[in-house]
């Protein structure tokens, strides 16, 4: 009985053959839009917590003001005692690297290229997880004595040089030439957009004596030892800036003290706002592809009922006319769900592709869609041929 | 059971609608039907004739009175056992022809075999010698809408007799056609009837066409006017 009803069930979806693609359709749209919206959106989450743990886990950045970035002005810089007391007094830090940055052109030959010179220690590369692709950091002279010497990043060595190996060359920046004595492996886009590789990095001393002229430090990054309480450190690290900068008790601070893990919820909790938005969004889209079929469905029924009249005058039995509905809905919504998957995947590894994020299978929205369509298909195919089945033969076949 | 008619109505009443609004189609029909007969049914329209194909066919069922089929009461079956007397025992050609659009002849005189469960090959064959019979030998894959009036009818009656049904009932299977194919249907229904015993019940407007049968009832006003042989003074 199955396989006639089987049968049965092909030959209706072959003989209305327009009101079936129409209904594939449908869910196909439906289905490719949600899984391909939420692929994305997982693609997008991943890519930026992975720029995070580019940044380096168990990171305390400080900054004076109470924002990161401009705005800051008004908050007085901190010192190299800062700095020092820092060193001192938090045993939990692994590194302390003080930050000095400026915007300065750097010269190669005939090329030049603006960017970011990052006076700090080689506290600055285990902290902000740099690795070197070639050459070496800095030694314990060339920082004591303020040495022109430089690490470059990606994008500057693509700039300046080509891909040509800059180490051994030397780079005129503002009005002093400096030796490239080592060269930072790609990081790619930090998590905030801007290009991570774009910078030059010298010791402290050099960038304070011939850049900015002053004993001022824009920014301190603190790696926390493993193991060590995260919230303790901070708020030991607070409580010493603190005093460091004769704030009230009832004063607010003039600095802020962000950690990874800190930036890494925003920024997710971002994305994944920003996944359920666009999921919602496609969701709709399933709904109106239902709505879709449903008016299909639903302009057929007349003829349906007819059929089913027909077919219960013949000598159908009713479980036998519900089976072919059954397997007709069946079968036309999961193909319809089974297309809409495999467009998906290759439209989600296509824009992940274009987009510069990972693509990632995410099984359970796949799971989730194909269920959704499958009822869609089931619930409007099924249940107007259900009604239809329970009348008597001629009444069906009356049906106008 | 053998002694048993093979039709045997009782004071049958349909009453359609209720209240105000109710219409009692039939008024108690008492009918008697042995196996192998070919009885025409005649009367004036809205008589009645087709309400009571309908319920003849297990298609409807009686407001009162009793159906007993082969000695077996019909109202006392349960749906899936009436479409099972559907299937097994009779066929029917309706008033219209209520072909599967968009499908086949073949295909629409093959789907009682499907329902049956017969081996496709079988039902293939079976289903091909049944369209030879009405002379639709060369129209297999002509769907309906590809047909005549007079093919479809063809088609109808393939579908109905593809089974070796005990009872055709064929209402007004002549009603759109014109004398020269109603003459050939009729041949063919006298034949299905002569070589195949299969019993016949058939609606008509038509004397010529009653002609053909060896008994004919006249319905009127939803009650048998006359029941007399042909052959018998009228
Ligand atoms: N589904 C229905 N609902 C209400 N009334 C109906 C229905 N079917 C038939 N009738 C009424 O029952 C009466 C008998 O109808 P029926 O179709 O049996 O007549 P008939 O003898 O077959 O007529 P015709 O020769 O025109 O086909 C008519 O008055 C008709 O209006
Ligand atoms: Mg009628």
């Amino acid at each position: 009985m199955l396989w006639n009803t089987l049968l049965l069930a092909l030959r209706a979806i072959r003989r209305n053959l327009m009101r079936s693609i129409l209904t594939i359709l449908g869910i196909v749209i439906g289905v490719a839009a949600v899984i391909t919206m939420v692929t994305l959106g997982n693609g997008a989450t991943r890519s930026v917590s992975d720029q995070i743990s580019s940044m380096g886990s168990n990171l305390l950045m400080v900054a004076p003001g109470q924002r990161f970035g401009p705005g800051s002005e008004g908050a007085p810089n901190f010192k190299s005692a800062d700095v020092e007391a820092i060193r001192d007094q938090l045993t939990a830090a692994a590194g302390v690297a003080p930050v000095v940055s400026k915007t300065a052109t750097a010269v190669y030959q005939a090329r030049n290229w603006s960017t970011v010179v990052n006076g700090s220690t080689n506290d600055y590369f285990q902290a902000g997880n740099w690795e070197l692709a070639s050459g070496r950091s800095f030694s314990e002279t060339e920082e004591r004595a303020g040495k022109a010497v430089c690490v470059i990043g990606e994008t500057v060595r693509e700039k300046l040089f080509g891909r040509q190996n800059p180490v051994g060359s030397e780079i005129r920046i503002k009005q002093f030439a400096c030796e490239v004595i080592g060269l930072l492996k790609a990081k790619g886009q930090s998590a905030m957009g801007s290009d991570q590789d774009d910078t030059v990095v010298m010791p402290l001393r050099t960038v304070q004596r011939r850049l900015t002229g002053s004993q001022d430090i824009n920014r301190v990054t603190v790696s926390v030892k493993e193991g060590a309480s995260i919230d303790a450190v901070k708020a030991q690290l607070t409580q010493l800036l603190r005093e460091r900068r004769n704030i009230g008790e009832n004063e607010e601070d003039d600095f802020r003290v962000m950690d990874t893990r800190q930036i890494a919820e925003t920024l997710t909790g971002t994305t994944r706002i920003l996944t359920m938005l666009l999921g919602a969004v496609a969701a709709v889209s399933l709904l109106v592809g239902g709505i879709g079929i449903m008016n299909i469905m639903l302009v057929s029924v007349t003829e349906r009922t007819r059929e089913i009249g027909i077919r219960l005058a013949i000598g159908a039995l009713e479980r036998e006319v519900l089976l072919q509905f059954l397997i007709e809905a069946v079968v036309l919504s999961s193909l319809g769900g089974l297309i809409g998957i495999a467009l998906a995947t290759g439209a989600s590894i296509a824009l992940a592709g274009m987009m510069g994020i990972p693509y990632l299978f995410d099984p359970g929205i796949n799971l989730l869609s194909f269920l959704f369509s499958a009822a869609i298909g089931v619930i409007f195919g099924y249940f107007p041929a259900r009604r239809a089945a329970g009348l008597n033969p001629i009444d069906a076949l009356r049906h106008e | 059971m053998s002694d048993a008619p093979l039709i045997r109505l009782s004071g049958i009443t349909k009453t359609y609608g209720r209240g105000q609004a109710a219409l009692q189609a039939l008024k108690g029909i008492d009918l008697v039907v042995e196996a192998g007969d070919f009885v025409a049914i005649m009367g004036p329209s809205g008589s009645g004739k087709s309400t009571a194909m309908n319920i003849l066919g297990c298609l409807d069922t009686p407001t009162r009175g009793s159906y007993e089929f082969q000695g077996v009461r019909v109202e006392q079956l349960s749906r899936n056992q009436r479409a099972l007397l559907r299937r097994h025992y009779l066929g029917f050609v309706f008033q219209g022809f209520n072909l599967l659009a968009r499908t086949t002849a073949l295909e629409n005189v093959e789907l009682p075999l499907i329902y049956r469960g017969e081996p496709s090959a079988a039902r293939h064959a079976a289903a091909r010698a049944a369209l030879a019979q009405v002379g639709l030998q060369g129209w297999e894959h002509h769907s309906p809408g590809e047909l005549s009036g007079g093919q479809q009818q063809r088609v109808a009656i393939a579908r109905a007799i593809v089974t070796r049904p005990a009872v055709l009932l064929a209402d007004e299977p002549t009603g759109n056609l014109d004398t020269r194919n109603s003459q050939e249907i009729m041949g063919l229904i006298s034949a299905f009837n002569r070589d195949n015993g299969i019993t016949v019940l058939m609606v008509t407007h038509e004397p010529d066409m009653a002609a053909y049968a060896r008994r004919v009832i006249r319905f009127v006003d939803g009650r048998v006017d006359s029941d007399r042989r042909n052959g018998e003074a009228a």
